[in-house]
């Protein structure tokens, strides 16, 4: 199925006005905002935030990318662990995946060695967790659509024909 | 010192300049331009088209190809307009592959025009097809469009142009600047005035992928329309390939074979790489059209809207990527509207003249670029607007 109009314009702009938006997406803006409230009361639209472009050099934040490989469950599969996982509050996404391991989990923390403690003491060590493999974040080039690092240029001329 | 002066051909030396040109220079001399000025896709190539062009690099296919193009590449433009519009062009003999769009619409001219030949041409329209018929001497003749008719050629506006010498329509639908459309039974009202004449028809369809709401209609599903007409389309702004210079003819084989020879002396072959791009976009391109389109559309609807609440009155386009709102409100010449436009908030549109004098009054907004970049230039426009219409 395709995604719905609006929330498609809404990914890569949240903070458009009603009425631009509802231009966009070929509806009236009383529609538009219906629909939008629509997203937000079932949970369709969980919430807005802004993607940055912080240098890591300059916060005290580290990001990391930990693959774990989990032991499924007979009654709920991989959905027990995932969800304990996740009420840990450094992590910032789990994500069930199809490949070489089995959640990809991200996590950010004020420095490299909390990280490490937070995986080693509390990931590691949970009941069905068989292994995990931690990779910390250099650099980021593009996130949710956005360049991050690097302009990319119009190489077009101003005017043609 | 030779004099070039009086050794250039008096038909080129007469020729005037593009108005589009000009005002190139003039946004190029400054910096910081925010531009809606392109007539050509912001998306980049699908990458299947741009690894076939590297594939067959690496395979060593760059040597001339049969003049009138692969025979690949011929038979999936067939397909491609069989699909599309419903209409047969036999691959080896009705198929011309030729150096952008533009190439089809010199060979078409050339070959049919003779001095004294009178061309109809629909205004505004792009930039090349008066210059090319004086060039082969023929006489061009302008039939100028509406804006109250949605820049759609009329059957009496047709009809109270075609004179004895008339040979040939030019017919540039979708249209560039204006973004109008012809629909079926448009086309059937201009298919009524031709039939029974030896007028020919030269239809520019560069834009054919890019209509929204209806689906692009060409002259040659109209009747027998395809008799008389030579259909120009290609690879530039169907799958954001302008610069890999692909397009074609389909026409009658007696037209066909008598293009071919100017392409085959002037041309030789187009460009063997990029045929070779050409045959990926066509076997699997087809959903990337698509999703340009959407993004071209939602674009249009924002601009469309945006133009007319900030008091530049715009009809709404249904073809290719360009509005052409009318500044008649500001007082100001399309010329001047835009060297202001430029010096004072630096916005580079261009002025409608450009496109034949019937553009006068308006200005072309291409909206081939991101909905962020046209929303912080539509915003200085309204300045601009405001101030000239306070």
């Amino acid at each position: 199925m395709q995604m719905d109009k609006l929330l498609k314009i809404l990914k890569t702009n949240a903070r458009l006005s009603v009425e631009d938006l509802a231009a966009l997406a070929g509806l009236s803006p009383e529609e538009t905002a219906a629909k939008i409230e629509g997203y937000e009361k079932s949970g369709v639209i969980k919430g807005y935030m802004a993607v940055t472009a912080e240098d890591f050099s300059d916060t005290d934040s580290v990001t990391a990318f930990i693959e774990v490989k989990v032991t499924p469950q007979a009654e709920n599969g991989f959905d027990q662990i995932a969800k304990t996982i996740m009420s840990f509050e450094e992590v910032d996404s789990v994500t069930l995946m199809a490949g070489s391991f089995d959640l990809a989990v991200t996590l950010s923390g004020t420095n490299y060695k909390e990280v490490a403690l937070f995986v080693a003491r509390r990931l590691s060590t949970l009941p069905g967790v068989l292994s995990t493999s931690t990779h910390f974040v250099l650099k980021r080039y593009k996130e949710s659509g956005f360049v991050i690092d690097g302009e990319v240029a119009d190489e077009r001329g101003l005017v043609s024909p | 010192m030779i004099n070039y002066d009086s050794l250039i051909a008096k038909k080129c030396r007469e020729m005037k300049p593009s108005g589009i040109r000009k005002f190139f220079d003039l946004a190029n001399a400054r910096e910081g331009i925010i531009s809606l000025g392109v007539g050509e896709p912001d998306f980049q190539t699908p990458w299947s088209v741009r690894q076939a062009a590297i594939t067959s690099l690496e395979r060593g296919r760059t040597k001339y190809t049969a003049n009138k193009g692969l025979a690949d590449l011929r038979k999936a433009i067939s397909g491609n307009i069989q699909k599309r519009i419903g209409v047969e062009y036999e691959p080896e003999s009705q198929i011309i592959v030729t150096v952008g769009g533009s190439e089809g619409i010199d060979i078409a001219i050339r070959s049919l025009v003779d001095p004294g030949d009178e061309v109809l041409i629909v205004e505004p329209c792009f930039v090349c097809y008066s210059p090319i018929v004086s060039l082969s001497g023929g006489v061009p003749v302008p039939i100028p469009t509406r804006a109250e008719d949605k820049f759609k050629l009329t059957p009496e506006a047709l009809k109270e142009k075609i004179s004895s010498r008339t040979k040939l329509l030019v017919l540039p639908f979708p249209n560039n600047p204006t973004g109008g459309i012809m629909t079926r039974s448009d086309l059937e009202k201009i298919a009524e005035v031709l039939e029974g004449t030896d007028i020919l028809v030269l239809s520019d369809e560069i834009y054919s992928s890019l209509t929204y709401g209806e689906k692009h209609v060409s002259i040659t599903q109209i009747g027998n329309m395809a008799e008389r007409t030579i259909l120009v389309d290609g690879f530039s702004k169907a799958y954001s390939m302008t610069g890999w210079r692909m397009g074609y003819i389909a026409a009658p084989e007696p037209l066909t074979s008598q293009m071919l020879k100017i392409h085959q002396y002037a041309i030789m072959c187009s460009p063997t790489v990029s045929q070779y791009a050409a045959v990926e976009a066509l076997r699997s391109c087809d959903e990337d059209i698509v999703k340009m389109r959407e993004e071209y559309d939602q674009r249009r609807r924002w601009l469309v809207h945006a133009l007319n609440r900030i008091g530049l009155d715009c009809f709404e386009p249904e073809g290719a990527f360009y509005a052409f709102p009318s500044i008649k409100r500001t007082g100001l010449s399309s010329e001047r509207f835009c060297e202001e436009l430029l010096d004072r908030y630096s916005v580079a549109v261009v002025p409608g003249n450009a496109f034949g004098e019937t553009g006068e009054g308006h200005i072309r907004i291409s909206y081939a670029y991101s909905i962020n970049h046209i929303m912080t230039a539509v915003e200085r426009m309204e300045k601009f607007v405001k101030e000239k219409t306070g």
